[in-house]
């Protein structure tokens, strides 16, 4: 299986689940300009991330390039029980996308 | 068919229906994109962009928001954010850097469980007041607070 940009740590404790991702991507917003050619670099960056939890949404977070390179995200909800699974994804501004689904400890 | 699966698929459908079709492949990459919100994350204008990410751009200052940000910003390319909203039915967060050139970062739209809590990191171009904005039963509420940045984060 090909190594995921999405990595996640989700912890549930009392039934409320807490979760941290990291994904590697450049978020590169368009602006800043190659120092070697001179010329802009285009823009690259995640514009949806969306964590599914039971079948629903849990989150659905809108960026756009001024989130950092390498984004971090964390967020929590209720409901959640140990040994459930969440799935994460991305959608960039190029159509490239990922996900990745993990077990919450 | 127990009612609990019914409600879930009714939630899903309702709330989840562009996510989970991304990650069934059903939806192209260029039709969820359609769904993202361009005219709000390209204003210039704090008011535009949250009118166009939120639907209004009257917030009302509340201190039931808590904004985490550094007084000093070492780098502006990595600020670290957190918002915790302690007001009932959050439904949104948006995180807007009022001196960036596109002040609005991100709108965490959240679902029916989940907390009024959000963590991420930012680019701030130069010292700036970060506003936290919560969308709860239709209101908007905000939050400021001004961070220095010492060194840009947009790459000039």
């Amino acid at each position: 299986m090909a190594k995921s940009s999405i990595k996640i740590r989700a912890k549930v404790k009392k039934g409320e689940a807490t979760v941290k991702c990291l994904i590697s991507h450049p978020m590169e917003t368009g602006l800043r300009k190659d120092k070697k050619t001179g010329k802009l670099i285009p823009a690259q960056f995640i514009q949806e991330v969306v964590c599914e939890h039971g079948g629903a949404t849990v989150m659905n977070a809108q960026w756009n390039g001024t989130i950092s390179k390498n984004p971090f995200l964390s967020f929590a909800f209720t409901g959640a029980k140990s040994g459930d699974m969440i799935k994460v994804s991305w959608v960039d501004n190029t159509g490239k996308n990922d996900s990745t689904e993990a077990k919450m400890k | 068919m127990n009612q609990n699966r019914r409600v879930l698929l009714k939630s899903t459908f309702a709330a989840g229906a562009t996510g989970i079709a991304i990650s069934a492949g059903l939806l192209t990459p260029k039709a969820a994109l359609a769904a993202w919100p361009k005219a709000a994350f390209e204003a210039k204008d704090t008011n535009v962009a949250l009118e166009a990410s939120l639907g209004s751009s009257s917030t009302t200052k509340s201190s039931d928001i808590k904004l985490k940000a550094p007084d000093i910003a070492e780098n502006g390319a990595v600020v670290p954010i957190t918002v915790t909203s302690n007001i009932a039915n959050t439904e949104a967060i948006s995180i807007i850097v009022a001196e960036n050139g596109t002040p609005l970062a991100a709108t965490f739209n959240l679902g029916a469980n989940t907390k009024g809590f959000v963590s991420t990191r930012i680019k701030m171009g130069k010292t700036s007041d970060v506003t936290a904005v919560v969308k709860a039963d239709g209101k908007l509420y905000s939050t400021s607070k001004n961070v220095k940045v010492t060194i840009g984060g947009c790459g000039g």
